[in-house]
């Protein structure tokens, strides 16, 4: 990782009693795409209001820019361009009034502002609707011109907060496309949300939250790695007449756990892709291979184990209790 | 521990960008037809009065002001309950409006404090009804240059002058809560109704409780009563109340400015009257003199209140 451009340490944001961020430390790198990951309410939008100090730190501390967001939040918010979660525009005035006003709060002279505003409109594709009243836009034109408002700022960090959400598929790939873009030209981007496929398309690495803490941070390799406990894990769906296929597959060398999940498909962990080896087995058993697939490490899978194995460990300390 | 920058970077780019929405709004077009007819029709009552009653009065440009025939009110009586009106139409969603608008948080993204986005709302605000009220004020003007003829002299012109400066300060107490009301509520609609019923209530409903409450605090003396004249005590409780109101300060010194032979806008014992020639006019300087007190006290209201909305604004969260 190159020299951060985030840092927070023990961040805490306390409202009365309650606890929104506890305690959370985390780098982000000049250049990465770095996910905010987790469900609603676990303190990621909370942490990025944070970070443009927006919002009041009640512990520890942040640093964006090597700036401290609640002393000098104007040096931040210069560097620092903002999409927030369902972004909203003044319907009254057309996309081209929005990003000007935009502009004038940024502080930019008028030559500057009128030609960044048309770059920015054209690079988001919206340069046809540019004198159009945002009343008109789509969800995901709106969502595409916030972007615009950030490539106008020419920020060194984009937060985006559910850039995706709401979006239709169609929507969802175009910005998916500028964010990679983006990074592209050298821009650091911060991204929350909880569509983990997305995430795990385009983020460098992901924090995942929970609770107000960190749960987890890394690669998306290196936490399937800490969740799934490494391995491969491969699905076999076939036909075999009288044959014990439990046993069958479990004889495959590597191999060290066999499933049954349901009447004839199983699940085979193992140290590696035993692929060949299972179609081996099912052929030479007479049987009818039907489906045999390995599961990549997917975000979802390591959210789901997380979430479900933490589940369990609170069952049994209430139990235990 | 000084905050970076100046808290006014932006102010501009917040007033015009407002502005240019009031300006433009329907609302702001409604509001305004409102008061032009409403204001057309107590002026021309006025004239018809003044015309009927030969004019002997110095101060021509002046009665057309404080003139009214029944069953209409004066043109300064209608201004007095409008303005507020006005005032709330244009502050009562102004930051409420942002949050629900979900523009709120991208805004305060900008390199920008939130104190300018505050200011520059409220100062937006007060130039267009500053602008409003001018043109009313140019509106009567001509008519009365058009429909009586005669020039108004200089000292009428500063009276009136003062008279605008009064009303935009008047505009700017209710403009202030207004926009508290709008920082406070989180719906433009609660905002509007608790808006509407506190302006309601006074201007319409506490001059009416003032006597009844001063009557409670201090009891009528009854050697007053006998004699037929109100005790000093509960007269001075009444008008204290009164003073709570902004529209009863606003009718004050609208009466010492534009009535030139106003005296004093309290109860005053015969012996001070003694060596005044009644009737005669004051100076503009001791009319001032007079207004003073109530004028201070409505910019001290627009100032307590923006304050108000201002620490109310500063401690908000900027997620909805």
């Amino acid at each position: 990782m190159t020299a951060p451009v985030v840092t927070a340490q023990a961040l805490v944001r306390r409202y009365g009693d309650a606890v929104a961020v506890d305690g959370i430390s985390f780098e982000v790198g000049r250049g990465e795409i770095f996910g905010l990951l987790g469900p609603n309410g676990a303190g990621k939008t909370t942490t990025i209001l944070m970070m443009l100090g927006l919002t009041e730190v009640t512990g520890g501390s942040v640093r964006v820019l090597g700036h401290d967001p609640m002393r000098e939040p104007l040096a931040v918010k210069r560097r620092v361009g903002y999409l927030p979660d369902q972004v909203g525009f003044y319907d009254n005035l057309s996309a081209a009034e929005n990003l000007a006003y935009s502009g004038r709060l940024m502080g930019l002279d008028p030559a500057e502002r009128a030609r960044r505003t048309e770059e920015a409109l054209a690079r988001v594709r919206l340069g046809d609707v540019a004198r159009k009243r945002v009343s008109t836009f789509s969800r995901g034109m709106r969502q595409r011109l916030g972007l615009a408002e950030i490539l106008m700022k020419r920020a060194e960090i984009a937060i985006l907060d559910e850039p995706t959400s709401g979006l239709d598929p169609q929507s969802t790939h175009e910005f998916l496309d500028m964010i990679r873009a983006l990074k592209g030209e050298g821009v650091t981007i911060i991204l929350s949300s909880h569509l983990l496929d997305q995430v795990q398309r385009v983020c460098d690495r992901v924090a995942l939250f929970n609770a107000g803490r960190i749960a987890l941070i890394g690669s998306v390799p290196e936490l399937s790695r800490q969740v799934l406990g490494g391995g491969f894990a491969v699905d076999v769906e076939a036909d075999v007449e009288g044959a014990d296929m439990e046993k069958r597959l479990r004889a495959i060398p590597g191999v060290t756990q066999v499933e049954r999940l349901a009447g004839d498909r199983y699940r085979i962990l193992a140290d590696h892709d035993v692929r060949p080896d299972a179609a081996r087995a099912v052929v030479s058993a007479n049987g009818a291979l039907r489906q045999l697939a390995v599961d990549e490490p997917s975000l979802e899978a390591i959210y789901n184990r997380y979430f479900s194995a933490q589940a369990r460990r609170e069952e049994e300390t209430r139990h235990a209790a | 521990m000084r905050r970076e920058g100046s808290p006014f970077q932006g102010l501009g780019a917040v007033f015009i960008k407002e502005m240019a929405d009031h300006l433009g709004s329907a609302r702001m077009r409604v509001l305004e037809w409102l008061i032009v007819f409403t204001a057309i029709a107590a002026l021309y009552a006025a004239i018809q009065q003044l015309r009927a009653t030969t004019a002997e009065d110095p101060f021509l440009l002046l009665s057309l002001f404080t003139t009214s025939r029944s069953p209409l009110p004066s043109f300064v009586a209608i201004l007095g309950f409008l303005i507020p009106l006005m005032a709330i139409g244009l502050g009562f969603d102004a930051v409420n409006g942002e949050h629900n608008r979900r523009t709120m948080s991208r805004i305060l993204s900008q390199p920008i404090y939130r104190d300018a986005l505050l200011f520059g709302k409220f100062l937006a605000g007060l130039a267009t009804l500053a602008v409003s009220l001018t043109a009313l004020w140019l509106l009567v003007l001509g008519l009365g240059l058009l429909f009586l003829g005669i020039p108004p002299g200089g000292e009428e012109i500063a009276r009136s002058l003062c008279f605008l400066v009064v009303a935009v300060a008047y505009a700017g107490v209710w403009l202030a809560l207004a926009m508290l009301l709008s920082v406070i509520f989180r719906s433009p609609a609660t905002a509007a109704l608790v808006a509407l019923g506190l302006w309601l209530f006074l201007t319409v409903l506490w001059p009416m409780l003032a006597p009844a409450a001063a009557q409670a605090i201090a009891p009528p003396d009854p050697r007053f009563t006998a004699l037929g004249l109100p005790s000093p005590d509960t007269l001075e409780w009444q008008l204290a109340l009164q003073r709570l109101s902004p529209s009863h300060l606003f009718a004050e010194t609208v009466l010492a400015l534009l009535s030139p032979t106003t005296r004093a806008l309290g109860p005053i014992f015969l012996d001070q009257l003694e060596g005044a020639v009644m009737g005669t006019p004051l100076p503009l300087g001791q009319s001032l003199l007079i207004a003073w007190p109530q004028a201070v006290g409505l910019i001290a209201g627009a100032i307590i209140l923006f304050a108000a909305s201002y620490v109310a604004f500063q401690r908000q969260e900027v997620r909805t």
